[in-house]
C-alpha cells in the first residue's frame, strides 16, 4: 500500500500554500503548529485556520501535479484551497507515535467537523499516517450526505482504491453513479472493475430503461472485462442508443472485452475501433463529454 | 398570504431544526437572505452529552447545508442554554464540548444562554459561559425568562457587565414594552420576539419602533416546534411600511442591527450572502442529488442556489 513520507509531503504543502496566503497567514500557522501541542489548543486552531490563512485557491501547475505524484501516487492537490493545505499541515503535525492515540484525536476531529473541515480531513487521508487504520472512517465518508464531503471522498482521491474493500468501493461507484458525480475522476477506477459491481450496474441499467429513461455512459465503464451472455445484450442495445457518446461506449466496452461476440461487433464499427486504437476516444474523453453536458 | 419584502431581511433568532422545507421556500420567497439558529432546547431535555454534540453538529452542519438548498445562508449561536443547565452533571459534559464548536466557521455568537428559572446552577453555567465569548471574542445572545422577565432581563445585564462584556457585544433577547428601554439605556442590543398570539405581536412591534427608534433593535421569530410563524419578520416588516415608519428604520430592525450585532464575530460577512453566486457553482453541480428517480431537475435561475445535499 503507498504511503508519504510526511515531512516531504508537509514542505510541498508548505510551499503551495505560501504561493496562496499571505505572509500573515504562514505566520499564524507556524505558530499554531509549533505551540497546538494539546488537544484543545489544536482543535481550536484546526477550526479558526480561514480566519487566518483564507480561502484562496490553490494554483497548481503541471510540476507540482507532478510533484504530488511523486510524494504519493494518485495525491493530486488540484482544487484544493488555502484553508484546506493549512488543515492539512496541522493534521500532520498531530503528535502521531501512538497510532491509537492518533485515531482517536482524528475521530474526534471528525465527530464535530463542518464541511470544509470534512472536506479537508477526507482529501488528506491518504497523506495522514496509520493510513491502513483510517478504513472504517473512510467507509463512513462513502456514507455521507453533503456533496461536498463525499467528493473529497470519492474524487481525485487515492485512498478509495487503495484501501477499501470490495463492498465499500462498490457502493462509492455506485453513489458517484446516481448522484451524477464525474466518474472519470474517481482514482483507479479500472483497476477496481469486479464482476459484482458490473451485474448490479447491469440491473439499474434495466431499471432505467424499463422507465423509459437513458443513464449515463460512464455506467459503461466498469463493465468490460466481465462481458458475458448475461451482459452482452446490454451492450448491444447501447449500440442501438441514439446518443453518440453510448455508442462510444458501447466500442470501448467491446475493445477491452474477450467476449467473441463483442470482437466481432468492434469490426462493425471500424471508425470507433480506429479512434480508440489511436487513443482518441477513451473513458476519459466520454467522461468529460459528460461533465461539460451536465453543467 | 403572499409577502415580499422591498429590501432582504435577517431573521436573526429561528430554530430550523424543527421547522420543513417548506418554511424555507415561503421564507425565501418572503426575502430572507440569511438566519441564525441559536442552539436551544429541542422540547424533551436530553439525558446524555453526546445528543448535544450531534445538535451542535447539526446546526453547523446538516442544517446549514439544507437552509442553503433554499438560498438562505445559515448560521447559529452555539451554548448550553439555562433550562439544561440545571442537570449539573451533565452541564459539565457539555461545557467540555462548547470549545470544539464555538471556534467554527459560521458561528457567529454564543448562545442562547442566560436565565429560565434564575437557579444557581443557570448562573454558574451562564457565568463559565460569557468567559468563553470572551475568550473567543464573539457575541452573546440570550435568552430572557419567560417568568419573572424583568429581574431576569435586568440580572443578565449586570452579570455580562460584572464580566467585563461590551453591551455592545451582548444581543438580550424577548423583550417587551417593560425591559427595552433598560436595555437600550445600557447600550445592549434589543431583540424583540414576534409570536404569533402571545409575547410581541406585530402592532405592539409597530409601536416600540415609532416610540423608540430604530437604533440597536432587532425583530425575529424565534420560531421553533412550538405555534410559531417563520414568517414574523417579513410580516412585521409589511406592517410597518403599511403603518409609515420610514423604509430605512424599517430596514435596520429587520436587516442593519442584526448584521452590526451578529457581524462582530467576523463570521457573517454581507459578501455571502450578496455574492453568493461564486459559492453556489459547486452547489449548482450536484444540482440533481435530491431527486428521486424519474424526476425532472429545477432549472434554476443563475442566482438561485440549488440542491447540495446527497441521499
Ligand atoms: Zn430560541
Amino acid at each position: 500500500m503507498p504511503t508519504a513520507d510526511q515531512e516531504s509531503v508537509k514542505n510541498f504543502l508548505t510551499e503551495l500554500l505560501t504561493r496562496a496566503t499571505t505572509p500573515q497567514g504562514i505566520t499564524w500557522l507556524e505558530k499554531q503548529l509549533a505551540e497546538a501541542q494539546t488537544e484543545s489548543k489544536f482543535f481550536q486552531a484546526f477550526s479558526t485556520v480561514p480566519r487566518f490563512v483564507g480561502k484562496k485557491k490553490l494554483e497548481v501547475t503541471e510540476t507540482d501535479i507532478a510533484t504530488a505524484e511523486a510524494l504519493r501516487p494518485g495525491f493530486n492537490p488540484q482544487g484544493w484551497t488555502a484553508d484546506q493545505v493549512a488543515r492539512t499541515l496541522l493534521a500532520l503535525s498531530l503528535p502521531h507515535q501512538s497510532p491509537e492515540e492518533y485515531v482517536k484525536t482524528l475521530d474526534k476531529l471528525f465527530a464535530t467537523a463542518d464541511v470544509n473541515e470534512l472536506v479537508a480531513l477526507y482529501a488528506a487521508l491518504p497523506i495522514l499516517p496509520y493510513p491502513e487504520k483510517l478504513v472504517p472512517r473512510m467507509a463512513e465518508g462513502v456514507r455521507t450526505n453533503m456533496t461536498l464531503v463525499f467528493e473529497a471522498v470519492a474524487l481525485q482521491n487515492p485512498y478509495p482504491h487503495d484501501y477499501l474493500p470490495e463492498e465499500a468501493w462498490n457502493q462509492l461507484v455506485l453513489k458517484s453513479i446516481f448522484t451524477s458525480r464525474p466518474l472519470y475522476r474517481i482514482y483507479g477506477l479500472e483497476n477496481r472493475r469486479n464482476l459484482k459491481l458490473t451485474q448490479t450496474l447491469s440491473d439499474f441499467a434495466h431499471e432505467r430503461w424499463a422507465a423509459g429513461r437513458t443513464l449515463s455512459p460512464e455506467v459503461w465503464r466498469n463493465v468490460g472485462p466481465f462481458v458475458d451472455e448475461t451482459i452482452w445484450p446490454d451492450i448491444q442495445k447501447l449500440f442501438t442508443q441514439p446518443n453518440e457518446l453510448e455508442q462510444q461506449a458501447a466500442a470501448l466496452v467491446c475493445a477491452e472485452s474477450n467476449f467473441p461476440e463483442a470482437k466481432t461487433m468492434l469490426e462493425t464499427v471500424p471508425d470507433l475501433k480506429a479512434k480508440i486504437a489511436s487513443g482518441e476516444l477513451t473513458w476519459n474523453t466520454i467522461g468529460e463529454a459528460v461533465a461539460a453536458q451536465s453543467v | 398570504m403572499n409577502i415580499t419584502s422591498p429590501f432582504p431581511l435577517i431573521d436573526p433568532h429561528i430554530h430550523m431544526t424543527s421547522r420543513t422545507t417548506d418554511d424555507y421556500e415561503a421564507m425565501r420567497r418572503a426575502g430572507i437572505v440569511a438566519i441564525i439558529e441559536p442552539a436551544f432546547w429541542m422540547g424533551q431535555p436530553r439525558t446524555e452529552a453526546g445528543t448535544f454534540k450531534d445538535y451542535y453538529s447539526h446546526l453547523i452542519g446538516f442544517e446549514r447545508f439544507r437552509s442553503s438548498q433554499f438560498g438562505i445562508k445559515h448560521y447559529c449561536t452555539i451554548g448550553l442554554n439555562s433550562k439544561e443547565a440545571n442537570n449539573e452533571a451533565l452541564a459539565e459534559q457539555v461545557m467540555e464540548l462548547l470549545p470544539l464548536y464555538v471556534a467554527k466557521e459560521g458561528v457567529v455568537g454564543v448562545g442562547e444562554i442566560g436565565y429560565d428559572d434564575q437557579t444557581a446552577a443557570e448562573d454558574k453555567y451562564y457565568r463559565l459561559q460569557l468567559e468563553i465569548a470572551k475568550d473567543v471574542n464573539l457575541p452573546v445572545q440570550i435568552h430572557t425568562p419567560h417568568r419573572d422577565k424583568k429581574k431576569g432581563t435586568l440580572r443578565s445585564m449586570e452579570v455580562a457587565l460584572e464580566h467585563g462584556i461590551d453591551p455592545g457585544m451582548v444581543i438580550v433577547d424577548h423583550n417587551n414594552e417593560e425591559t427595552v428601554k433598560d436595555v437600550l439605556d445600557r447600550g445592549f442590543w434589543a431583540a424583540f420576539t414576534i409570536y404569533p398570539h402571545t409575547k410581541m405581536g406585530n402592532e405592539r412591534m409597530v409601536e416600540i419602533v415609532k416610540q423608540y427608534g430604530p437604533e440597536r433593535i432587532m425583530i425575529n421569530s424565534a420560531a421553533d416546534w412550538g405555534i410559531s410563524d417563520p414568517l414574523a419578520v417579513p410580516k412585521t416588516v409589511a406592517l410597518m411600511l403599511e403603518r409609515g415608519i420610514p423604509e430605512e428604520q424599517v430596514r435596520l430592525v429587520s436587516y442593519g442591527n442584526a448584521l452590526a450585532a451578529f457581524g462582530q464575530s467576523g463570521q457573517m460577512p454581507e459578501s455571502d450572502w450578496l455574492e453568493a453566486q461564486p459559492v453556489d457553482q459547486s452547489q449548482k453541480f450536484s444540482g440533481s442529488s435530491i431527486l428521486r428517480g424519474g424526476q425532472t431537475p429545477r432549472i434554476d435561475e443563475p442566482n438561485t442556489p440549488t440542491s447540495n445535499i446527497i441521499r
